[in-house]
Formats: structure tokens, sequence, C-alpha cells
């Protein structure tokens, strides 16, 4: 299966995350999470089941609420969303997350364009899945500049969500909060633990010998390039028809 | 309601008010912004809804702007927000950085006339530790223990939004957007443009009803046809990607930014 892409392998390991939620929120500007959304819900309807709802921020399509930009916080506070996605600027190994800046806060060197809902959603999203295709030592730091939003809460803080893993163009880490810490799971294909750790900034845990993230099986792989491409260039046409000239280029 | 013109409706901007401006999908009324620069009036307190753009990345580059409540600012896929950012590294503007839900909250208690609204989440992060105004409680209907944030209602003294019609009698249409009805409840003065103005009353039929900003918000309505450009505006037209992005590049310096500005051509194309 070396024909399979890497954003591939992405794809089909966040359908994997997700399974089992029943409503899942992505960003506007989120390709690979909303793929794997799809493919999701993609592979469920194909065994008769019944998908996720997926809600696209941004977009018209996608997206049902009728209440204005505040009606998706209401609804992950009132527990109706069961997994979100968070980037980050920086992203450290007690799981904080920074989107606004490095450097001396107020007067950021680096600017990034805020914390948008993440100071409110990662409390009370269950499963938040920190998603990074960028792994390098300068996003996975020891310690994050601004805490946007932070991994885990002391006792006492009403805290319903969090994050359950983190996904890069490397590798897949699962977070664990009585630690807390991070945990490698698995090597993307072309990959190694010692590049792996060159890349990261912040120690975790791994086995000697990590294994290899799981491909995707043909009929998985079927699904993702009809019907999900199909569904993805609705709202990203830009990405989907990316993602259709590297698999020419495969298959050329 | 008073049927108005863009200039004219900027009179009602005093130096030092606390202006509400939506997100960039929501409605902007950028055919406020350049008359909002002409009457000049400085030392704004924006309010972004929960998110800003181009609207506020104009207005800090014009130098009106003292502080910025905003969940975020930037231009989208066409990258930061220059000026903003530039403003921030040279500490030429306040922060008040937030979270797209306590902005809501804010808007929510002032539309309760309450001074505070609770909210989840915000312990333990660095934006929590910068906001003087934002309070932590022990939740008093709890037994203990069951620390909350406290944000105070935001009253902004002016809300400046774009949306597709009104009616002759004020009444606007603000369909699905309803943090736009969030700012207007909450606001002293609500300026509107519109890229129409209809003769039936939307209030009479059931269907639109329900998607209506009464006359009774709203200050003054002023036609203004493609008045979110370069911005899109729901239900009528997309964004126009390449402007914002010619923007974006000519604002990477102030010299830029006042040569865009200075065109004659900001009317859309």
């Amino acid at each position: 299966m070396s024909d399979v892409l890497p954003r591939e392998v992405l794809i089909c390991t966040i359908a994997r995350l997700l399974d089992g939620v029943r409503h899942v929120a992505v960003g506007a500007s989120s390709p690979i999470p909303a793929a794997g959304a799809m493919l999701l819900r993609a592979m469920k309807e194909a065994r008769g089941a019944v998908g996720p709802r997926i809600s696209i921020l941004g977009s018209v399509e996608h997206n049902f609420f009728t209440n204005g930009s505040a009606e998706l916080f209401d609804c992950a506070g009132q527990g109706r969303i069961d997994a979100f996605f968070l980037g980050g600027g920086q992203i450290d190994g007690l799981g904080n997350v920074n989107l606004v800046g490095t450097g001396d806060y107020p007067r950021s060197s680096v600017r990034w364009p805020g914390s948008f809902g993440s100071a409110y959603l990662y409390f009370v999203v269950p499963r938040v899945i920190l998603f990074r295709e960028e792994h390098t030592p300068r996003v996975f730091v020891e310690k994050v500049d601004f805490i946007s939003a932070p991994g885990v809460s002391p006792e006492g803080v009403f805290r319903s969500g969090g994050p359950v893993a983190l996904l890069t163009g490397k590798g897949l880490f699962r977070f664990d909060k009585t630690r807390p810490g991070f945990e490698l799971e698995s090597v993307h294909p072309g990959h190694d633990l010692a590049e792996i750790k060159q890349a990261t900034g912040f120690r975790f845990e791994h086995e000697a010998e990590p294994r290899q993230t799981a491909l995707p099986d043909r009929s998985t792989l079927d699904l993702l390039r009809g019907r999900v491409f199909d569904e993805l260039a609705e709202t990203y046409p830009e990405f989907a028809a990316q993602m259709r000239r590297e698999l020419g280029a495969v298959d050329a | 309601m008073v049927l108005s013109e863009p200039r004219v409706m900027a009179k009602h901007i005093e130096p030092g008010m606390r202006v509400a401006l939506p997100v960039d999908y929501a409605g902007v009324s950028m055919a406020m912004t350049r008359p909002m620069i002409e009457h000049g009036a400085g030392d704004l307190d924006l309010v972004c809804v929960p998110t800003g753009g181009l609207q506020l990345d104009q207005l800090v580059g014009a130098g009106l702007v003292r502080t910025v409540e905003t969940s975020a600012a930037s231009l989208g896929e066409a990258g930061g927000a220059p000026r903003f950012n530039a403003a921030v590294k040279e500490g030429a503007v306040r922060l008040k950085d937030a979270t797209c839900p306590a902005i809501h909250a804010g808007l929510m208690a002032a539309q309760k006339g309450s001074p505070f609204m609770p909210l989840r989440g915000l312990i333990g992060t660095d934006l929590l530790r910068h906001r003087d105004d934002w309070r932590v409680v022990d939740n008093p209907l709890a037994d203990g223990g069951d620390p909350i944030v406290l944000i105070p209602a935001i009253k902004p003294d002016v809300t400046i939004f774009h949306v597709p019609m009104a009616d002759r009698f004020g009444n606007v249409w603000i369909g699905r957007r309803r943090e736009l009805a969030a700012m207007a409840y909450a606001s002293q003065t609500v300026l509107v443009t519109v890229e129409r103005i209809v003769e039936e009353n939307l209030l009479a039929d059931e269907m639109s009803a329900a998607g209506v900003l009464p006359a009774l918000y709203v200050t003054a309505v002023a036609r203004a046809p493609k008045g979110a450009w370069p911005y899109g505006l729901w239900g009528e037209y997309p964004a126009d990607s390449a402007e914002i992005a010619r923007y974006a590049k000519a604002a990477r310096t102030a010299d830029g930014f006042s040569a865009y500005m200075a065109q004659a051509q900001m009317e859309p194309a």
C-alpha cells in the first residue's frame, strides 16, 4: 500500500480518532479534520449505521446553526458537541495551547490571530484532537509563551473536556491527563522515533520500538477518494483538487 | 429610524466611544469604514464580535483605535491583520484578548440588563490573567469549591453592521445572524447599511418576521450597495479574496497602507 499519500494517512487516522462521536465541529479552514469527519460518516453509512453530525464553521451547507456565532459555544456548553480540533502556534508537553503569539505579551514579537473559542471549548468538548501538520521544535515546545487554553485543570475546576490526542505530520500521540503528558502511540510511514524526538521540544513517553500508524484498507481508500473528496470539494475546493492532483501523479 | 447615508451616520461616532463590529462573515459594513476615517473620531474602544479583520485593521491603521477587545484578528486566508499586528508590536493599541463565548456572554449580560454573565472555561488561561475586568467567584449555588468566571456586561455606544435589506419602516433583515441582534440589544446607537430598502413591512410576514431586527433597536439605516465589499454578504455575494489579498500585501507597511487607503477607487469595481 505504498500509494497512500501522507495526508490520506492523517485523514484516516482522524476518522479512527472520531469513532463513536455523535457531533463533531470543524473550524473554517481545516480541510484535513473535515475530511476525517466526512470519512467516518461515509464509513458508518456504508455499513448501514448512522454517521456523526458534522458542523463546519463558516460553511453554509454544513452548518445548521440559526442563532448566530454564539450557538456553537452554547451547543458545546450543553454537551452537544463531542469532538473538536485545535491547532496552535505552540503546543507544549502539558497539552497547553498558544494561539496568541511568542515573546512578551502583550507586545508579542510574533502575533498570531488569537485564542478564538479555545479558552472555552477545550474545557467543555470531551474529545479535543490537537492537530498540527508541522512537527518542529518551534511548534512543540517545552513551555508555551502564552496559555490560550490549558491542557489540564486543577481539582475542583469544572472540566468536562480536554485533549485526547495529538496528531502531527510525523506521528500520533495520546494524551494522559493523569500524568499529565503525551505518549507516542504510532509513527507515520517514512518517519521514525529518533526523528520525532529531534523534532519535539517536550519529553514524551514511548515504546522502545513504536509501531507504525495503521494504513487504510482498500475499501476505506475508495470511499475517501470517491465520495469524501466529492463532499469535501463543496467546502474546500482547492484542497480537494490538490489531493486529486497528487493522486493523479501517484497513479501516473 | 432615520434613512440616512454613511457619511452622515459616521457623525454619530464621538471620540472615546466603544464601537462593536461583527465577524467577517456576518455582515461587516465596509461602506462605513471610509466615512468613519474621514469623520476622524478617535480613541475608539473596538469590540469585535467575536473576531476582527479588515475593518478593524483599517481603523487601527488610520490611528482611530485606543483599545481592541477581540478573540482573534486576521484577514483569513490572506494572513495576519498587518496594521493591527504592527500596532500590537509597537504598543500603540491596548489589547483586551478574549475568547469568542466571553464576548457573546458580555453582550448577553447587556441584553438582559444584568451586570455580568458567568462563563465556564477560562480558569488557568493567560487570557484571564491579563483581564482585570473578568472576575473569578465561587458558584454561590454549589456547596463550595466551584470557581467560575464572571464576564461584565459589554455595552457598546455604537454597533455598526451591513445586511441585505431594511424596510422603509426601519426594520432590518438579519436572517440567522443573530449576533447582530445581540449587538444591537446591547448598544445605545445602531447604524446599519443595507443593499436595498424594500417597500413592504418585513414584520408583516411571519416567515420574514423571525429574522428581523425591529426598528426599535435601529438608529439609522443607509443604502450602500455592495456595502460589505471586499467581504462577502450572506445570501448575496461572495468575498473578493483577490482584493483582500491586495490589501494584505499593501498594508504590510504604513506607507503601503496609506497609499491603498488614498486610492479614489474604494467603491467596488
